[in-house]
């Protein structure tokens, strides 16, 4: 089961895209490549103000991660904690991941020729502190979840 | 190895304070700073990274070999350049003397150095980008209280209610005041929001007006029309402090809730709504009296209605409403040092102080420089230093402010990228950019003062040098040493703060000293002597106006419509651009690569308009923009909307080079429109014809 989550406070964020360059400042990605994604819904008028819900994607973290079982060099694995990484030794860009997952979320950091997917910033939460997107969202909108079962 | 900085952003001049990590002199993570955002920082913030490695920004200084404006530049060392710079001065002095200098700024928290240089030069034409942005506002607010639109606080987060008029928060972002903003909404507070159009901010709102382009002032009187007759306001603060309240009465008769709906579009019921509202959340209620809002020709007179009906709330200096900035002083402490010059003994060029009494004299009001330039009254103006300052992106009509400007024997332009005005100028000297660069330190004042200082993360990539040493450079060749006698950062540091006992390591381990740790709150009622009026109170007819042969309390006038054909362009933010400056961030570039153009469904569908396809946007002579349609239900049919400083013109930046539109470049004429009360230019007062482009392809010819 996954361990962690990224939920986003929908009445705090104000879709300002931090959270997409935050990411890509941290993982050095150059242009064309965005792990996470703000979003929202067209605006609706509900009791007279136009309103919208906003949304926040990055990976799923499957629980049977097409992208893993596809990759013809086992690059990509999936954690004990249930985070879905890449390894960039491994990893020889052949974009088949990419195509495997149904919201295409591996991408080509095209410098690098590798697979660059998010990964909850995996290096970041191995020394106990959160994804970048969440540690410097403008609102503190977005939060870093450690799920429990009932 | 890896050190953390403590320092200021630089991609917005709010100045968020950061915190930076650096390894091997290379920034490798940028975040609010956590002792006072929690770490809390916006995409422009992060994109800092991507401005210190950009090949795009001015590399060392150049000196112009073709005509202005062709873009032919010659590189040149620092020394070659100050010299040319200090001989063009020098020339200048003795012909036309020293008041012929101009040097411009943005404003901010360092402009007493420019500003002495300035003076010590000779010239009293120190001037900021303020008449373009918050000088209705802070006019409006001396005429009231007394003092200026920085003499208060906004205490949001203990607000229950927060009623912004077009004030953008959640585009225009400001951490501090967002996170405040949030978690007053997330205790249940209340936000209503006025605009044109819907917006982010107008997401998060309580309750919407979407009113008629130019008719704030409207719903302004309308609330004071009735919260005063509903005598909700707090009369024992208004017998204390407030002077000739009647007139105040009697002028507000005729301006009912109904009559404002008529005018602003909206409905009566939600205006006697929202005053029920405030009656519940009084006094905490928080009119936000503008930012920017050199807009309408009667802004002024709005941000006043708005000034006065805080006052109505009484909400002056309460937990949750206006409190009063305190300083060093307020906290027993001594205050710092700073650079300083007296004004020379000249009248303006910009006729501020002697033709214009009633304006705020400090940095007087710069497009009032352009008449001087073209007719030599009351005396040349021929020296023009624009210290990050971009006139051609924040004023309207550049290609008649060219024409002024080529009257001009020196335009110098000192900024940390290629601006508009400095394609044209004749010296562009390139300064370090935030994380390049010290800064003096200020004093950040507040329920709670602060101490602050920038200090550089890493070394300069290019050829470029602190705002603070290139003024240094200048004054010795221009033998005003006296007035820059420090010649490292160090020393000015220890000179600034020699009086407070305090070293620059004191801001090591957080990047400010905080001068006090409980808020400070003056005595609500003693209050006297903290209105700076001529009569001590909080001013409802101001005598300065009225000697102006200006009226305090204006009759409304309805705005123009516009004329059949036509909108009126208004313009705004965005949340990941700041104007014209972070167009070519290749990381902010990529999130918004190009503006559109707001425009109301109904009116493009009489167009023919659909989303996306490409619109001619032409000014009154004929002058012709292309932008990409957005087609929308929230905005007013009435105007059309597009975010400020995309279409730019320097070559150089090659991802920002004809991106977008540009709004100034539409404003033909405009640059004589401005509010004779407050001061500001009237940017949303020009209407342009919008119709759908012949380069949407019909059919596709190729071959």
């Amino acid at each position: 089961m996954n361990k962690y989550m990224i939920y986003l406070n929908t009445k705090r964020c104000i879709g300002c895209h931090g959270c997409e360059i935050h990411c890509k400042t941290n993982k050095k990605l150059p242009f064309g490549a965005i792990l996470c994604e703000i979003d929202h819904q067209p605006l609706t008028s509900i009791r007279g103000v136009p309103k919208t819900e906003f949304s926040f994607r990055s990976c799923y973290q499957c629980d049977e991660p097409y992208c893993a079982s596809i990759c013809p060099t086992g690059a990509i694995s999936k954690r004990e904690d249930g985070i879905v990484l890449v390894d960039e030794e491994k990893c020889i860009g052949c974009m088949a991941c990419a195509g495997a997952c149904p919201w295409g979320v591996p991408q080509l950091n095209q410098e690098k020729n590798k697979m660059v997917k998010c990964d909850f910033c995996v290096d970041r939460v191995d020394q106990g502190m959160e994804p970048v997107c969440v540690t410097k969202c403008t609102t503190q909108a977005l939060r870093f979840v450690t799920l429990t079962r009932f | 190895m890896k050190k953390t900085v403590y320092s200021m952003c630089g991609m917005c001049t709010v100045r968020c304070p950061i915190r930076v990590e650096v390894e091997d002199n290379e920034v490798i993570w940028i975040e609010g700073n956590p002792h006072l955002l929690g770490g809390a920082l916006c995409a422009k913030g992060s994109a800092g990274t991507a401005l210190v490695k950009d090949d795009e920004r001015p590399q060392q200084p150049l000196i112009r070999e073709g005509g202005r404006g062709a873009g032919r530049w010659r590189k040149a060392s620092w020394s070659e350049a100050l010299d040319y710079i200090a001989g063009k001065l020098t020339a200048i002095k003795q012909e036309y003397g020293p008041e012929s200098l101009v040097v411009s700024s943005r404003g901010g928290p360092w402009q007493a150095m420019y500003k002495t240089f300035c003076h010590a030069f000779g010239s009293p034409n120190y001037t900021n980008h303020d008449s373009t942005c918050g000088r209705n506002t802070h006019h409006a607010s001396l005429s009231i209280n007394g003092v200026g639109r920085k003499g208060f606080i906004y205490d949001i987060k203990n607000s229950k209610h927060l009623v912004l008029f077009g004030r953008n928060m959640f585009a225009s972002l400001r951490i501090a005041e967002n996170l405040q903003t949030m978690d007053m909404l997330q205790k249940g507070g209340r936000l209503t929001y006025v605009d044109v159009r819907q917006t982010m901010t107008g997401l998060k709102a309580t309750r919407f007006f979407q009113v008629r382009p130019g008719t704030d002032y409207a719903l302004a009187l309308g609330f004071i029309h009735e919260i005063i007759k509903r005598q909700l306001y707090d009369k024992a603060f208004i017998e204390r402090y407030v002077a000739d309240f009647d007139s105040l009465c009697t002028f507000v008769e005729e301006y009912t809730p109904a009559w404002a709906a008529k005018e602003c579009g909206v409905k009566e019921k939600a205006i006697l709504a929202f005053i029920d509202e405030v009656a519940e959340d009084m006094p905490q209620v928080i009119f936000h009296p503008g930012w920017m809002l050199s807009r309408y020709k009667d802004s002024f007179y709005a941000s006043r209605a708005l000034h006065i009906l805080n006052v109505l709330m009484g909400n002056i200096e309460i937990k949750g409403g206006l409190i009063m900035p305190k300083g060093p002083g307020d906290c027993g402490k001594p205050g710092i040092r700073n650079f300083d010059c007296p004004k020379p003994d000249i009248k303006r060029a910009d006729g501020v102080g002697w033709k214009y009494k009633h304006f705020d004299k400090g940095p007087g009001l710069q497009h009032l420089f352009f008449d001087a330039m073209r007719t030599g009254e009351p005396y040349p103006v021929k020296a023009w230093i624009a210290m990050r300052h971009d006139p051609f992106t924040a004023m309207p009509d550049p290609q008649a402010q060219k024409l002024a400007f080529d009257n001009c024997d020196l335009l110098v332009s000192i900024d940390t990228h290629y601006s508009e005005f400095g394609w044209y100028c004749d010296v562009i000297l390139p300064e370090s950019m935030y994380l390049e660069r010290d800064n003096p330190v200020c004093v950040q004042k507040g329920p709670k003062p602060r101490l602050a200082v920038r200090q550089k993360a890493v070394e300069p990539l290019y050829d470029t040098k602190p705002g603070w040493e290139i003024f240094k450079l200048l004054a010795d060749r221009l033998d005003l040493q006296e007035y820059f006698p420090h010649s490292t950062i160090e020393d000015i540091w220890a000179w600034q703060l020699e009086p407070t006992g305090l070293s620059i390591d004191d801001f090591k381990d957080k990047g400010f000293v905080s001068l006090t740790d409980e808020a400070i709150m003056y005595d609500r009622d003693k209050l006297d002597g903290k209105f700076k009026t001529p009569s001590g109170k909080i001013e409802i007819i101001s005598n300065k106006l009225t000697d102006a042969g200006l009226e305090s309390l204006k009759p409304y006038e309805s705005p123009t419509k516009p004329p059949k054909g036509q909108f009126r362009l208004v313009f705004g933010r965005s949340a990941v651009h700041t104007h014209g400056h972070t167009i070519n961030n290749i990381l902010l570039y990529e999130l918004m690569p190009e503006n559109t153009l707001w425009i109301n469904t109904k009116v493009a569908a009489k167009l023919n308009v659909k989303e996306g396809e490409i619109v001619d946007v032409i000014a009154v002579d004929g002058f012709k923009q292309r932008i990409k349609a957005h087609v929308t239900d929230f905005i007013h049919p009435e105007c059309v909307f597009t975010v400020h400083g995309f279409g730019r013109q320097v070559p150089l930046q090659t991802r920002a080079y004809h991106a977008g539109m540009s709004d100034q470049k539409l404003m033909v004429g405009m640059l004589e429109s401005w509010d004779q009360a407050g001061g500001g230019m009237n940017l949303c007062e020009s209407f342009v014809t919008v119709r759908r482009s012949a380069r949407n392809p019909k059919r596709r010819v190729e071959l």
